[in-house]
């Protein structure tokens, strides 16, 4: 019989305590919503034998984990120095214009979601953002609308 | 004097970043094979002639650090590379760790039979994903042709290495924030001593360095470490990876001798300020470090030099802020960053950034008075003596230099005037 989520995820780590921060990566890409339910964390818990206040202490500490669910592309803005001084935050505006949103939320299709994020070392192409694993860099507004067109459509 | 040398960087691009073939080719794996035949007092010694001074920031001399681990006697000894490079601004790591981790993986395997250590841990921060993937396939590839792992050439000697991703967190650069997360921990940092040579990883002694710090240990040994020295000046050895962004024409890693001039880095190597605006300002070492005007530029790159401004080259960050730049605004910026990185453990660096934030957006919205210059100077004090970890300690270097050399940008917002036209100074209008 298959196992859960979480215990694929904990056997591949050998069911280690010492991986938590690996395995709540893994089990963050495994649910698609780019995040971590609420049970998951308590599974883990039970089945590593660790409280669930450190499982939750590790999962709020680290910026990249979510505990609520996200769009299924997360567009994250670098709003670190370098960035900003090549303008950073006209592409923040741009991109709350160009899906409809503010930052920090999710459009109602659940496809994208809005967020800063701190200086991901594409300074030498800022400003930059990520979608997902993706950086894009030196972006305008036509690019960007671009870029935004082609996730749409890749959709369909 | 040659601006650029390629000694560290000199295979990338010219080898696929995973191939073990590529590599040796190259000249690579000269040095482990070398190393293997020299007792471990000689590799330090020749660490020691280099001058290399650590790379990730703190700048503490590496033939030192490596005797120190070497003379603890408790086994085992963990080897440690941070790979973090959360300083923004810094993206050095990124080009060694992307296009020759074989380079960082021989240096590693280096120290690792200096100290007899048999397991180590390439901790790379999360964002570099992908990259965390390549350094995974080179370690596999090192494994099969018999440079890593099991009987390392044939002999007694064994080594194995594992990445290991950050989640996002700046401190966790710190190290032993960053052994905690190694641990799967929340990154937090320890209190110190014990330093982790004597209690890192597992508690067990370890030796951190930073992935060009590790990176440079292959030349040193091919080399020589009075050749390595050679290229820089008297106080610092060797070259230094720099990281140019922000208003320059150039922006990218070079490979730089130490002694060459800020000026000849930002105006030469980086084509000086695009689209015929003027320089404002320098920021050199990432968001933790000092700030200063062009009549600054004459310095060396060179630690001594630098030191004697006040100001430390840390990661070897260089960003250039044009005059389309506003001071305030600037800080404001660094200041959000340290108030979302701070961990939140001791209370000046937790509460301090917040209220200096406060206090900056003030001189934003054009509300501020001269009596904010105080306050914000009295929790800076308080942060830099009492914060708990580097972090707080360094978060208001910024601050502190854009006062010394910018002052008059602070007095104008109180003015209500922001000659950048960056500052909304709605605050003003509203009263
Ligand atoms: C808040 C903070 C963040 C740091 N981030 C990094 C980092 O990203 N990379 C790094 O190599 N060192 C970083 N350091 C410095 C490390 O603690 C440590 O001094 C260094 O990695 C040691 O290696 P080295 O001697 O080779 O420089 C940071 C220090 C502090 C206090
Ligand atoms: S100085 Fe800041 S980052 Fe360091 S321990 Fe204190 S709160 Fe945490
Ligand atoms: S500052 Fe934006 S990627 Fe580095």
């Amino acid at each position: 019989m298959k196992g859960t989520v979480v215990s694929e995820v904990l056997t591949k780590y050998d069911n280690s305590k010492d991986r938590l921060v690996q395995i709540l990566l893994d089990l963050q890409e495994e649910s698609g919503q780019n995040y971590i339910p609420r049970e998951w964390l308590e599974e883990v818990s039970q089945k590593l034998d660790t409280p669930l206040t450190k499982v939750y202490d590790v999962a709020t500490f680290y910026a990249m984990y979510n505990l609520d669910p996200k769009g299924r592309y997360v567009i994250e803005v670098c709003k670190s120095a370098p960035c900003r001084s090549r303008k950073a935050e006209t592409l923040a505006q741009s991109l709350e214009k160009l899906l409809s949103i503010k930052m920090g939320e999710t459009t109602a299709d659940g496809l994208f979601t809005l967020q800063h994020t701190s200086c991901f070392g594409a300074c030498d192409i800022s400003p930059a953002i990520k979608i997902g694993e993706k950086v894009y860099g030196n972006l305008n507004e036509d690019k960007l609308a671009e870029i935004i067109r082609a996730y749409r459509e890749g959709q369909k | 004097m040659a601006k650029m040398v390629r000694l560290i960087s000199k295979y990338c691009g010219n080898v696929r970043p995973d191939s073990v073939e590529d590599y040796v080719k190259a000249g690579g794996y000269a040095a482990l094979k070398k190393a293997m035949g020299m007792g471990p007092l000689d590799i330090i010694e020749e660490v020691k002639k280099s001058k290399l001074m650590g790379r990730g920031g703190a700048a503490y001399p590496t033939g030192i650090k490596w005797e120190q681990a070497y003379s603890i006697t408790k086994n085992p000894k963990y080897i440690v590379c941070n790979g973090d490079e959360g300083e923004p601004g810094t993206y050095k790591d990124r080009l060694m760790l992307g296009q020759n981790p074989l380079q960082l993986i021989e240096g590693m395997t280096i120290a690792a039979r200096v100290l007899d250590a048999r397991e180590g841990y390439i901790y790379i921060r999360g964002e570099y994903k992908a990259i965390q993937e390549t350094v995974k396939k080179a370690i596999e590839n090192a494994v099969k042709a018999g440079y890593l792992g099991d009987n390392i050439l044939g002999t007694q000697f064994s080594f194995h290495l594992e990445v290991v991703s950050g989640a996002g967190a700046y401190v966790c650069g710190e190290n032993t924030a960053l052994v905690e997360s190694i641990e799967g921990k929340a990154g937090r940092p320890r209190i110190k001593p014990p330093f982790i040579k004597n209690a890192g990883l597992y508690l067990k002694p370890t030796l951190l360095n930073n992935v060009e710090t590790f990176s440079c240990i292959p030349y040193i040994i091919d080399n020589g470490g009075d050749n390595f020295a050679s290229y820089g000046n008297e106080h610092s050895g060797g070259t230094k990876l720099v990281s140019l962004s922000g208003n320059v024409e150039n922006r990218d890693v070079y490979e730089v001798p130490f002694g060459i001039t800020l000026r000849e880095l930002v105006y030469e190597i980086g084509g000086g300020i695009p689209e015929g605006r003027t320089l404002k300002m320098v920021q050199l070492g990432g968001s933790s470090g000092a700030c200063f005007p062009e009549a600054v530029l004459d310095t060396q790159l060179c630690y001594k030099d630098l030191k004697s401004k006040g100001i430390s080259l840390g990661s070897g960050a260089v960003l250039v802020l044009d005059d389309s730049n506003c001071i305030v605004d600037f800080v404001k910026c660094i200041m959000e960053f340290f108030v979302h990185e701070s961990c939140g453990k001791c209370t000046p660096c937790r509460e301090g950034n917040r209220h200096i934030l406060m206090l900056v957006e003030k001189f934003a919205d054009g509300t501020a008075t001269k009596a904010d210059f105080e306050k914000m100077k009295r929790i800076c004090d308080t942060m830099k003596y009492g914060a708990f970890c580097g972090l707080g300690q360094t978060a208001t270097t910024a601050l502190i230099t854009c006062l010394k050399y910018f002052k008059e940008e602070f007095e104008e917002h109180i003015e209500g005037k922001c000659r950048a036209g960056v500052c909304s100074l709605n605050g003003k209008e509203a009263k």
